[in-house]
């Protein structure tokens, strides 16, 4: 059965998108046919992190509108074939997705894709609302520092009642910690909440911890979905956190912190 | 999984590192949240895992029943109060 899954945080500029690119990507490399959809009207930003940006002709709000098909406005991702991208339209109008819009879209990609991701937008507006509204699963992106831990609490609050599922008693929609920005030298000092604060303030399971990596940068300079740098930390625990979303059993590697020249020479 | 907050140090006054102080404070900001959304029924999950280790801590030092703890968390007038009281037996100060 396809899935639905939402890439939200409340808080703005935790990793969102550079999380909803890598996770589609990841199940998409794993032979899942995924679809990935940027909720973020007015800002479209998914496209420039996967690297389809010139390739854009109509988007989410023109299909809603009925200006295209759906076909018409899915950009196939040139690594992975069984990977595509619905783009945000960049209109200044609000009021542009519809619910019922929306869930008709979400239905056609739900009849051909496994794997339904929706990258949200900041805040608690009508465009997080839609993006969270019709998710079996959510992806919940938090930055170890108090803000975003208190948002993304209250994004919990509202995947317990503000969904399609809470409504209609359809069982909850399953809820993962996704941690990013994780600097293990600054816990280390007890200058940053740990994995373990933030595991017992939010108490979901957590998914994967991001390490905080100039990788991801990099990555979106070039349009490349940081999870196929296979030589960074983030790459790496991008794919570990797909691995284990799959249901495979990982364990989380980038924990500790990084041993320099000094302590790999004289041991400590 | 253990609860951080060093009620000792916090007792001694010994500092806080500044990621503890953080956790502090989120657990705190937390609880009033959830308890501004659910309209105070709602208490979140660490609360009681709190209230048994703090009853544990206490019973190093004096031995107190259950019901000698009690522990609450209210909006009096705008102003959120995490309240803690503990009665010590008679015999005990
Ligand atoms: N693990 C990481 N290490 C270093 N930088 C990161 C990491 N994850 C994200 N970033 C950076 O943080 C910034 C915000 O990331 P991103 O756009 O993914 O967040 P977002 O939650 O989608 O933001 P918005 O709320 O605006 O949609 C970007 O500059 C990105 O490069
Ligand atoms: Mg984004």
């Amino acid at each position: 059965m396809t899935k639905i899954v939402v890439v939200t945080s409340g808080k703005g500029g935790v990793g969102k998108t550079t999380t909803a690119a890598s996770f589609a990507t990841g199940l998409a490399a794993r032979g899942h046919k995924t679809a990935v959809v940027d909720f973020d009207v007015g800002l479209r930003n998914l496209d420039l992190i996967m690297g389809v940006e010139r390739r854009v002709v109509f988007d989410f709000v023109n299909v809603i509108h009925g200006e295209a098909t759906l076909k018409q406005a899915l950009i196939k991702d040139k690594q992975f074939e069984n990977l595509s991208i619905l783009a945000a339209s960049q209109t200044r109008d609000k009021d542009a997705l519809t619910a019922a819009g929306v869930e008709r879209v979400l239905d056609e990609l739900v009849a051909e894709f496994e794997y339904v991701v929706c990258d949200s937008p900041a805040g608690i507006e009508r465009g997080a609302h839609l993006a969270m509204y019709f998710a079996d699963e959510a992806l919940v992106v938090t930055n170890p520092e108090v803000s975003s831990v208190r948002d993304s609490d209250r994004v919990l609050g509202l995947l317990a009642s503000k969904t399609r599922r809470a409504e209609r008693g359809d069982g909850k929609v399953r809820e993962h910690l996704v941690l990013t920005r994780y600097n293990p030298a600054r816990v280390a000092k007890g200058e940053m909440l740990s994995v373990d604060d933030v595991k017992e303030i939010l108490a979901i399971p957590l998914l994967g911890v991001i390490p905080e990596s100039q990788a991801v940068l990099t990555c979106s300079n070039a349009g490349v979905p940081v999870i196929r740098e296979e030589n960074a930390d983030a790459g790496l625990a991008y794919q570990d956190l797909v691995a284990r979303f799959l249901g495979e059993e990982r364990p989380h590697r980038f924990l500790d912190q990084k041993k320099g020249l000094f302590s790999k020479l004289f041991g400590g | 999984m253990a609860l951080n907050i060093d009620w000792l140090k916090l007792f001694r006054g010994e500092r806080k590192t500044s990621a503890q102080l953080a956790k502090d404070r989120l657990m705190v900001a937390v609880a009033i949240q959830r308890a501004e959304l659910a309209g105070k029924s709602q208490v979140p999950p660490y609360l009681q895992k709190m209230r048994e280790e703090i009853v544990s801590v206490v019973r190093k030092y004096v031995q107190v029943p259950d019901e000698a703890v009690q522990f609450s968390l209210q909006r009096e007038r705008g102003l959120e109060v995490l309240e803690l009281n503990i009665t010590l037996p008679e015999h005990a100060a």
